[in-house]
Formats: C-alpha cells, sequence, structure tokens
C-alpha cells in the first residue's frame, strides 16, 4: 500500500514527461492572448478560471475575430464536453470521496493527468488513496500551465512562430494513445474518431471534438457485441 | 464584459469537469457501459491528434509531402517501440524541424 505523499509524487513523475508538449504550448497560448490585443491580466485570468489549453486559445480567436461572447462561450463549453467522459471514467475510482473532495478535485481533470491518472488507476485498483495521484498529476500540470502562460503574456511575439511549436501537442496525444495501437480492437475506435473529426472539423462550435468521440464509442459499443 | 465572459466559460468548463465526478455512483453504470468507458482516450485523443496534423492552419487539408505527416509518422514509430513519452515527442519534433529547417529550407 502506497502513502499519500508516495502516490501523489508518483503523479508528478508520470505526467512530468508531458511538460515538454504543454509549457511550449503554454507560452505559446499566453502570446497569442498578447498578440491578439486582449489586456494580460484578462489573457491570464483565463489559465485560472478555464484552465482548459486549447479552449483558451479558441475563446481568444473567437472573440478578437468579432464573435459575440455567447458564441464563444458555447465554443468553450463544447470543446471541453469531453471532460465529461473523463469524469464518467473517473467516477468509479473516486467513488468513496467526499463530495467536497470530489468538488476540488474536479478543477484538476485535465486531458494528459485523466489519460496518465487513468493508466495508473487500471493497473493499482487496490490502493486506498489512488485520488493522490490525479491530485499530483492535476497540480503539476496546472502549475506547469500558470508558468507557461504568464511567460507567453510577459515575451509576447518573442516567441518565434517559425518553430511550429504547437505541433508538439499531437505529438503528446501519439505518445499517449500509441501503446494502445498493439489492440486492434482500439486501433479500429481511433480511426474511426480520428476520420470522424476530420469529416465534421467544420461543425459549428468546434463540435466535432465531441461528436467524433461519441461516434467512436458507438463503434466501440458495436464492437464489443461483436466479440461475444 | 470579456472577464465576465471568461467566468462563464469558466463555470461551464468546471460543470463538464465536475457533473460525472460528483453525481455518478458506482450502481449507476452497468458492466457494459464500463467495457465501453475502457475505450475514452482511443475515442478521444485522435480527435486531439488528426486534426492537428491533417488539417493546416487556414482549415484546409495538408498536402501530403507535408513536414507534420511525416514528424507524426515517426513519433508513432518511436513511440511505439520505445514506449518513452520523451522520446516521442522529441522525436516527431526533431524530425518535423529536420523537414523545414534543413530539407524544405
Amino acid at each position: 500500500m502506497l502513502s499519500k505523499k508516495q502516490l501523489f509524487t508518483r503523479g508528478m513523475l508520470d505526467i512530468s514527461p508531458h511538460m515538454l508538449s504543454v509549457i511550449p504550448f503554454g507560452i505559446i497560448c499566453g502570446a497569442i492572448g498578447v498578440e491578439l490585443g486582449f489586456k494580460p491580466y484578462l489573457v491570464y485570468a483565463m489559465s485560472l478560471i478555464i484552465f482548459g489549453g486549447a479552449s483558451q486559445i479558441v475563446f481568444l480567436q473567437l472573440l478578437s475575430g468579432g464573435a459575440s461572447s455567447l458564441v464563444a462561450v458555447a465554443s468553450v463549453g463544447i470543446i471541453n464536453s469531453r471532460h465529461l467522459l473523463y469524469g464518467a471514467v473517473l467516477s468509479e475510482y473516486l467513488e468513496k470521496l467526499s463530495l467536497i473532495k470530489k468538488l476540488l478535485i474536479s478543477y484538476f481533470v485535465v486531458d494528459q493527468g485523466f489519460a496518465e491518472s487513468n493508466k495508473f488507476f487500471k493497473k493499482n485498483r487496490s490502493e486506498k488513496f489512488l485520488h493522490f495521484h490525479l491530485i499530483g498529476t492535476g497540480c503539476t500540470l496546472w502549475f506547469c500551465w500558470q508558468i507557461a502562460t504568464l511567460s507567453g503574456i510577459i515575451l509576447g511575439s518573442f516567441v518565434p512562430e517559425e518553430l511550429g511549436l504547437k505541433f508538439a501537442i499531437p505529438l503528446t496525444f501519439i505518445a499517449i494513445v500509441v501503446q494502445d495501437l498493439k489492440k486492434i480492437d482500439h486501433v479500429i475506435v481511433m480511426i474511426t474518431c480520428g476520420l470522424s473529426s476530420l469529416l465534421f472539423f467544420d461543425a459549428p462550435f468546434k463540435s466535432y471534438i465531441i461528436i467524433s468521440p461519441l461516434i467512436a464509442l458507438f463503434v466501440a459499443a458495436l464492437l464489443l457485441r461483436l466479440k461475444k | 464584459m470579456t472577464l465576465a465572459s471568461i467566468i462563464f466559460a469558466g463555470i461551464l468548463t468546471y460543470f463538464t469537469r465536475m457533473t460525472m465526478i460528483a453525481l455518478i455512483s458506482r450502481d449507476m453504470l452497468g458492466d457494459k457501459i464500463k467495457a465501453v468507458l475502457e475505450y475514452v482516450p482511443s475515442a478521444v485523443f485522435p480527435a486531439i491528434i488528426f486534426p492537428a496534423v491533417f488539417i493546416n492552419d487556414y482549415g484546409t487539408f495538408i498536402e501530403m509531402n507535408d513536414p507534420k505527416l511525416f514528424g507524426a509518422l515517426v513519433a508513432v514509430i518511436v513511440g511505439y517501440f520505445s514506449k518513452n513519452i520523451i522520446a516521442t515527442i522529441s522525436a516527431g519534433l526533431a524530425s518535423y524541424w529536420f523537414l523545414i529547417f534543413v530539407v524544405f529550407n
């Protein structure tokens, strides 16, 4: 049985390699905000209040492109609706926590943290303080995201766009799912999701980001039925 | 005005994170649903990967010789065999940079 501190540290260690892409992306996020002409404190407030990488950039781009606040807010909600799926997966492991702890931990649920903690949870179901792993990944991501976006706001256009650092984002997610390419059912689900996301890319409010996972999960359900 | 919309967007985002964790209890999810939820990472992350690789900044499909395609392929191969996150990301970025700064320059 691991202690709370050991689990927290393990979470920090498991998520730290992803900082290789999270930090550059955070810097870009901050820099874009200032470049688009938003007040620095507002750009930073987003990292604190929304705390969701891609949705922050979309939010800024929509507002600066003249979209109404309603459209911008709705888009953030739809982009981030994928967290509902993460929550459904995590609920099983966080069930025994008090409501207040659940409410606090929820703030720290982020893509990469969910992915790494979920991998750890699956292998260590019997641990008593599992949620400390999620707090470890979440806090590390939170801290790095705040520092990175702040640096981006300060550095502004000093970050050379030619480097194409945005490309680190798909790479970090490739690193997360690549081992599942060994399983044919997962490959089918991934390809379904990927192709749907390209097909529905122009759907309103960036909704491809939730439409394609739902289609892929439907295919997963069909596959499970076939397996039996 | 903008701060208010940031706060609304933040509340909405927080609700997407909190709803399932706070409201679902073990009995509410049957075994079938749990089995499907096993696929969530594979069903969600390609929706981030594919558009970031195959669609460029202007919202159109990339050419077949786009450096991103090569970088992603290298990352998949290195990631598959190394099982190492840092190696995957660095290999993808390095091959991408090699193409844009050395080959296509």
